[in-house]
């Protein structure tokens, strides 16, 4: 009888092992790190639209700009308050059915009920104008709308995917259709032949959360991804030396900060908060860890266009003028050469969170560079939530964090929630400044460019002079793509993996 | 009849007091509850007061907690283990799917592990002191030494990059199963090999075995009438045990290898304070361990006849 079950077993194990060749199939097999946590739009829209399953109502184009989407084109009245969206026509749902104004606004108020920047938007009311205008009234003037309905949670789904403010399943309008969802790893898609824009050549694609860095870097290394999205430092400098795969690397816009409690006694003045940024090497940070040149001179990097102001002095490192900078503030070091002040030792807590890998490294390097002037910083690398959780009862000191300002792709709708009059959670904390207040107001009432650029620049002054937060590097983004792709990139705002322009290489 | 009886009753403890535990070890955790839930939901760029808030005000978190224990237990009793406060998908759901998963893991893995770990150790311990006996000796104890981790990465290294034999990580084909499987097999076999020597040993040295030797049978004889079914019983015992290294290697080898199964999704659930899945899965996992005692048992009842008289 055990025999039979061996032979039993062993047959079962053969055939749940038959090998399919998964380097010759036409499945493309993108491999990034985010999970599908479920079908909400709020918790993994992001990745619904990056394999462009789903549309938002408006595109961002290479540099950030506005760019018609679901709405074909857009006008705002005199007083800036009522917004009007033309939709695209003859758009169908992968189920079939027309894209209408009034699926999109239904869709629009669920968005906007649900944690997401929508909710924040000074919105008083999504409702259809006739079939094929939404209509969008504002309590004021507010130019960062587009930007805001850009967000991957503000996409629009088939009325049908829709229990009350459930999502029930995933019905969008983009390219590629889902065709399997196994959360909260993995979902596949096929060609949307009813695709109401350009189609794409890719007819199948696969995605694979993958939450280890080296185990991402591994399978493009074997051929087992085609595109693998987010090398950790260490894999990427041996990808790049490996000819089986190509790397892309662009500079997104992002940044590594320090987050300091402005109305905390060892931080309160500005100018223990300059010691405290004087006294990071940002160049050797950048390189021993992050390992490419991206020390942050200022908040935004260069990537960000119109947000970065070249012509600001740079945040630079000087070890002796922070040591002299404390000194003017009374502090003098201890026998363990440790500050000191009235009996108190200049010691602080950091808080960090290890879901992007490099934070707690950096954290370490920090902590040895504060106390080359006698800062004492305790590391608590913990859950993320703990920073905003902190912010929010006070006793936050410091905290190391990775901030995206493109979760909408102008940067004005970040610096709002981060560094608004009440600060922010991931952003400012007890810092106040009224004519950075009076500039950040301003922008959320000017639609065009240049007209923005004094107060922009009076904004990005603002913070670089008090720092509320302290800039430390910015982020490139690399991705491995199989040589066997074509015309596969990176979109710097993380709106798409780039199925719908790529292409299989003869 | 009894045995089984005791087993039920052992059943109702275990589920009983992994519940007990489970809530209040996630009480005792530190940090908020709605905050840690939101960041499990909705990510660290996306995770701020006002998610917190809405997490909080949803899924009614500050109802006292001998409250929300009597209404687990209450919904326990009527097999329902409720909904995933991330995910929104019911409990039930996603540990069906992920058990599943997890389940063709280990089994694939003990199978592997029996046919490598028991007849090795065998032929050592009939070689005492031999090449193989050393040997075996040297690689069972860096095997069960290095982290299953080292182990994985190896092999992926070996078989995926340098061989391009096999697919390093996923879920999509069977062959995908192989190298954690393997994994995990051979952590497995180098203590099934040692305890399987060492049973040999201790066989071989015995006087029935002796006799039969001396009764003049050829050795093959010997090892089928009077090895194989004493050497049996403490390999098929310490199968139990190693239950609990297999519950500590699927976590590990599921998140090296990308496998959706149950470890992986308890590291998570963990993370994000998800304590119906929590719950959950430390219920399977415990009425898993006190199925696999009954199996043990059982197994052990019909390989040793003395055991039924007894």
């Amino acid at each position: 009888m055990f025999r039979n079950l061996m032979a039993g077993v062993a047959v079962g194990l053969l055939l749940a092992s038959s090998p399919a060749s998964a380097a010759e199939d036409r499945v493309v097999d993108v491999v990034a790190p985010f999970e599908i946590t479920g079908l909400d739009p709020a918790k993994s829209g992001d990745v619904f639209l990056r394999m462009r399953i789903v549309e938002t109502l408006v595109e961002a184009d290479a540099q950030g700009k506005p760019a018609p989407a679901l709405a074909k084109q857009w006008t705002v009245s005199e007083d800036g308050k009522q917004w009007f969206f033309t939709l695209q026509p003859n758009v169908r749902f992968h189920d079939g059915s027309a894209l209408t104004a009034e699926a999109v606004a239904s869709a629009l108020n669920v968005a906007r009920a649900k944690p997401g920047l929508l909710s924040k938007a000074p919105i008083e009311a999504i409702a259809a104008d006739g079939d094929a205008v939404v209509k969008i009234t504002l309590s004021k003037p507010f130019a960062p709308l587009l930007a805001f309905l850009a967000e991957s949670r503000a996409q629009i789904l088939a009325p049908a995917s829709y229990a009350g403010a459930e999502v029930k399943s995933i019905i969008g309008s983009g390219p590629f259709k889902l065709t399997k969802l196994e959360a909260p790893q993995s979902l596949a898609v096929e060609r949307f032949d009813g695709y109401w824009g350009a189609k794409p050549e890719i007819e199948q694609a696969r995605y694979l959360a993958v939450g280890r860095a080296e185990t991402r870097a591994l399978m493009a290394e074997s051929g087992d991804a085609d595109y693998v999205f987010n090398l950790d430092p260490a894999s990427r400098t041996r990808l790049a030396k490996s000819d089986k795969v190509k790397l892309i690397s662009v500079s997104i816009p992002r940044s590594v900060l320090i987050k300091l409690n402005a109305g905390h006694p060892l931080l309160s003045d500005v100018k223990a908060r300059e010691a405290l940024s004087l006294a990071i090497d940002r160049e050797g940070v950048a390189t021993a860890i992050l390992r490419y040149p991206a020390a942050a001179t200022q908040l935004f990097p260069p990537s960000l266009g119109i947000w970065h102001d070249a012509s600001l002095s740079p945040l630079s490192y000087d070890p002796e003028k922070a040591e002299a900078l404390l000194t003017g503030l009374g502090w003098k070091k201890g026998a363990d050469g440790i500050l000191t002040k009235d009996g108190k030792r200049f010691a602080l807590t950091l808080t960090t969170y290890p879901d992007r890998p490099e934070l707690p490294l950096l954290a370490a390097v920090l902590q040895e560079q504060w106390k080359e002037i006698g800062v004492e910083v305790t590391i608590n690398s913990t859950n993320s939530s703990e920073i905003p959780a902190k912010h929010q009862n006070g006793t936050l000191e410091l905290a190391l964090m990775a901030r995206n300002f493109a979760l909408v792709p102008d940067p004005i709708g970040t610096m709002l929630s981060d560094y608004g009059p009440a600060g922010g959670d991931w952003g400012a904390m007890n810092w106040v400044n009224p004519g950075f207040q009076q500039a950040l107001d301003g922008l959320t009432r000017i639609a065009d460019v240049s007209q923005g650029e004094t107060l922009r620049r009076q904004a990005v002054a603002a913070i670089q002079a008090d720092l509320p937060v302290i800039p430390v590097a910015w982020y490139q983004q690399t991705v491995a793509v199989s040589p066997k792709l074509e015309k596969a990139g990176i979109d710097p705002f993380e709106r798409t993996f780039g199925l719908e322009t790529m292409r299989w290489g003869k | 009849m009894r045995m089984i009886l005791n087993r039920l009753l052992q059943a109702v403890l275990v589920a009983f007091t992994v519940g007990l535990l489970t809530f209040i070890m996630i009480r005792l955790l530190p940090g908020d509850v709605a905050y840690r839930i939101a960041a499990g939901r909705y990510g660290y760029d996306v995770v701020d007061s006002a998610a917190a808030a809405k997490v909080a005000a949803e899924l009614d978190l500050n109802k006292p907690a001998i409250q929300a224990l009597g209404l687990w237990l209450y919904d326990l009793l009527r097999l329902d283990l409720g909904t995933s406060l991330v995910s929104g998908e019911p409990v039930w759901d996603e540990l069906v799917m992920q058990l599943g998963h997890t389940l063709q893991l280990a089994v694939t893995a003990i199978f592997l592990s029996l046919l490598i770990g028991p007849p090795l150790g065998i032929l050592a311990g009939l070689n005492r002191g031999g090449f193989l006996d050393r040997g075996l000796m040297l690689v069972s104890t860096a095997l069960r030494a290095l982290p299953q981790f080292v182990v994985g990465l190896g092999l992926i290294v070996i078989f995926g990059l340098m061989l391009n034999l096999l697919p390093t990580a996923g879920h999509t084909h069977g062959s995908h199963l192989i190298l954690p499987a393997v994994t995990l097999a051979l952590g497995l076999a180098a203590v099934s090999a040692q305890v399987a020597r060492d049973a040999m040993v201790d066989v071989e040295q015995s006087q029935f075995y002796r006799f039969a030797r001396t009764k003049g049978l050829p050795e093959g004889q010997v090892f089928t009438r009077h090895g194989l079914r004493n050497v049996a019983v403490p390999i098929v015992t310490y199968l139990g045990v190693q239950f609990i290294y297999l519950v500590e290697g699927v976590v590990v080898v599921e998140s090296l290898f990308a496998w959706p199964g149950i470890g992986h999704a308890l590291v998570h659930a963990i993370f994000g304070r998800d304590v119906p899945v929590i719950q959950g899965t430390a219920l399977v996992m415990g009425l898993m361990f006190v199925a696999l005692n009954a199996a043990v048992d059982g197994l052990c009842y019909i390989i040793d006849p003395r055991r039924r008289d007894a």
